[in-house]
């Protein structure tokens, strides 16, 4: 927020003109713009899931094992199958993305040299800036030829490229914000542990990463959350056969994929395909709503703070 | 490498044990303090060993981001031809062959119509984000009480940034196709996309603006200038550059993105391009194209969707270089 001199200038400037008040009420408006388009988000979602849970049970729906809503005479809508293949996608991501993202960035932070961060980091934030269709071409052109040589029963479509590239993609989200909360914990604390007779190990691994701690757990969340409402890469790479399986070289679908086979496949309005569309969004809405609620609530509660 | 220096280290280790008495250790009761240096070496060897680890790390993103490019470079080499820019696409893998070329009934294979139509799509998000997003910046910055609701206002931008791009595009279906009848159109791809990166343009022009310092506003308001003069003649030429900015890189992500507009129904291939002066016409982009042949199952369109890829990630860079280019003459003046 503004500084003290602007709250003096705040008063009394505004009430010149009509143009000066109209000036004011139309930023408003788009500002108000932001908060329309968050109530508009839930209203749409609520109001899609209400018509789609008025023929699926909730029970069905949060405890069915079985996806098959294109089934003739039977079309079965428990989203199990399809949370299960987020999960996948989620935890395979973030057990790539969690440690190289972390060591990253205490490379960055406390070993590279100030010329070297400047040429890396920004290199790695381009992994971030590569829209995430070339991921999913990267998995099915690179990432799944390799793997089927490592493990021939690796079919086309598979949740480890999946992971992998959404891995990939989120490293550069861990290792920015984990090396941005690193670099603000004060030198005099390094000083204090070096004066100890501590190594430069030392210093990295106990005095610097606890004291950036909330910092880089808020990394994880926003990186994780980032890899729940991963769409297009998880479509192309993993697939689109809901199943529960703990195979990772298995075909799998996520709640994003099913959107996007709803999407492109012209689902008429009123239908039950169009309408789990929305009681799916909902459940994703919701999910990365609680992990970005997590990562702001952590970053507040855990903050150390340092003059 | 890393063994070797396990080995050694454990070496180290027992041989200082095996020798308690050691005189040049100087440990003659052998109350375990450490003369002759032996653990520190061993912290020293770790501390080379977590080195080497956190090195490896910060490569493996650079060796992905190079076998990315190269793997994409190379499916591409030879496919990308003048005529693939210049034509519409084609249902036959054999029209894109550039050997092919010479003796075909219907003519080459391309991408244009999607080109032009990511093109229209980005300068209408351009038109719709510059004032949706400089507006609400400066209502947040220059006008704003502090407040609970400009605070609220502040923590909803940033929540919406973290709401997955494919729900902003069911947003799209349901308001705009649908509510609003605009139909699956240029117009809804637009105000979907505008949405999407509202809240990063919001906050990086917050931030331009901010950087705007004080004095200069307090000088203005000496002359006698009313604050939208102020702002009009003195805040936002200095902030320009970096609103500039903030908005051209948000642009580059929003021409990259796939499932918002593929969710309010873009077009999977168009034969012409879609027309400007009819803004409710179907339309379509680039990624959506790129999504329809990387799904085709024949070798041919994995070079397709390459060569493809190449196009929009030619665009991306350029338009981030305009961005640097805008930054650093900005960083010069100052």
């Amino acid at each position: 927020m503004s500084t003290e001199p602007i709250d003096l200038s705040r008063n009394g400037n505004d009430v010149g003109t009509i143009g000066d008040r109209l000036a004011r009420y139309i930023f408003f408006g788009c500002a108000a713009v932001t908060i329309a388009t968050t109530l508009a988000i839930v209203l749409v979602l609520v109001n899609g899931a209400t018509d789609f849970f008025s023929t699926v049970s909730l029970t069905e729906f949060f405890t069915g094992t079985d996806w098959s809503p294109r089934a003739a005479d039977n079309p079965s809508f428990g989203v199990l199958p399809l949370v299960w293949g987020t999960l996948m996608i989620t935890v395979g991501s973030a057990l790539i993305a969690i440690p190289i993202g972390t060591l990253t960035a205490i490379y960055l932070s406390e070993y590279a040299s100030s010329r070297v961060r400047r040429v890396v980091k920004p290199t790695l934030e381009i992994l971030a800036g590569i829209p995430t269709i070339v991921y999913g071409f990267f998995a099915l052109s690179f990432i799944t030829p390799i793997l089927q040589q490592i493990y021939p029963g690796t079919g086309t479509f598979n949740a480890a490229a999946g992971a992998i590239v959404v891995g990939v993609m989120i490293i550069p989200m861990v290792s920015s914000i984990s090396e941005d909360a690193m670099s603000s914990v004060p030198d005099s604390l390094r000083n204090a542990a070096y004066g100890l007779g501590a190594t430069k190990f030392e210093v990295s691994t106990q005095v610097v990463l606890p004291a950036s701690l909330s910092g880089i757990l808020a990394a994880y969340v926003l990186a994780i959350s980032r890899a729940i409402g991963e769409t297009m890469a998880v479509t192309l790479a993993a697939g689109a056969l809901a199943q529960v399986t703990m195979n990772p070289f298995a075909e799998i679908q996520t709640m994003t994929a099913y959107m996007v086979e709803i999407g492109t496949g012209d689902a008429s309005v009123g239908s039950i395909g169009y309408q789990s569309l929305f009681a799916i969004g909902l459940t994703l809405f919701a999910m990365t709503f609680l992990m970005n609620v997590l990562s702001m609530w952590i970053r507040s509660r855990y903050r150390e703070e340092y003059q | 490498m890393s063994t070797n220096t396990d080995t050694s280290t454990t070496t180290t280790t027992t041989t200082t044990t095996s020798t308690g008495g050691d005189p040049d250790g100087f440990d003659p009761d052998g109350n375990g303090f450490d003369f002759d240096g032996s653990s520190i070496k061993r912290k020293h060897q770790l501390g080379t060993i977590f080195l080497g680890l956190c090195f490896a790390a910060t490569m493996v993103g650079i060796v992905a981001l190079v076998a990315l490019l190269a793997d994409v470079l190379l499916e591409a080499r030879g496919w990308l031809t003048w005529e693939f820019l210049t034509y519409p696409p084609s249902q036959i893998a054999e029209n894109y062959v550039p050997s092919n070329y010479g003796d075909l009934a219907t003519g080459p294979g391309g991408m244009y119509p999607m080109i032009i139509g990511s093109i229209y799509l980005i300068i209408m998000t351009a038109i719709f984000t510059l004032f949706l997003g400089v507006g609400a910046a400066i209502y947040l910055e220059e006008y704003a009480p502090d407040s609970s609701l400009t605070r609220f206002i502040e923590a909803n931008i940033a929540n919406l940034a973290g709401v997955p791009s494919i729900v902003y595009g069911l947003l799209g279906l349901a308001v705009f196709v649908r509510a609003m009848q605009t139909g699956a159109s240029l117009i809804a791809g637009a105000l979907t996309l505008t949405l999407l990166i509202l809240p990063i343009v919001i906050v990086q022009s917050q931030e331009s603006l901010r950087a705007v310092p004080d004095s200069m506003r307090q000088a203005s308001y000496g002359t006698g200038a009313t604050k939208w003069q102020t702002i009009r003649n003195v805040v936002l030429p200095e902030a320009v550059p970096g609103i500039m900015t903030g908005i051209i890189l948000s642009l580059s992500r929003a021409i990259g993105e796939t499932a918002p507009i593929l969710m309010v129904g873009a077009a999977t291939t168009m034969f012409t391009p879609p027309d400007l002066t009819d803004p409710t016409g179907s339309f379509g982009a680039m990624p959506m194209q790129i999504y329809e042949w990387a799904k085709m199952p024949e070798a041919e369109f994995q070079h397709v969707a390459a060569a493809g890829i190449v196009v929009l990630l030619t665009i991306l860079l350029l338009m981030n270089a305009v961005a640097i280019l805008i930054r650093n003459k900005y960083d010069k003046r100052s």
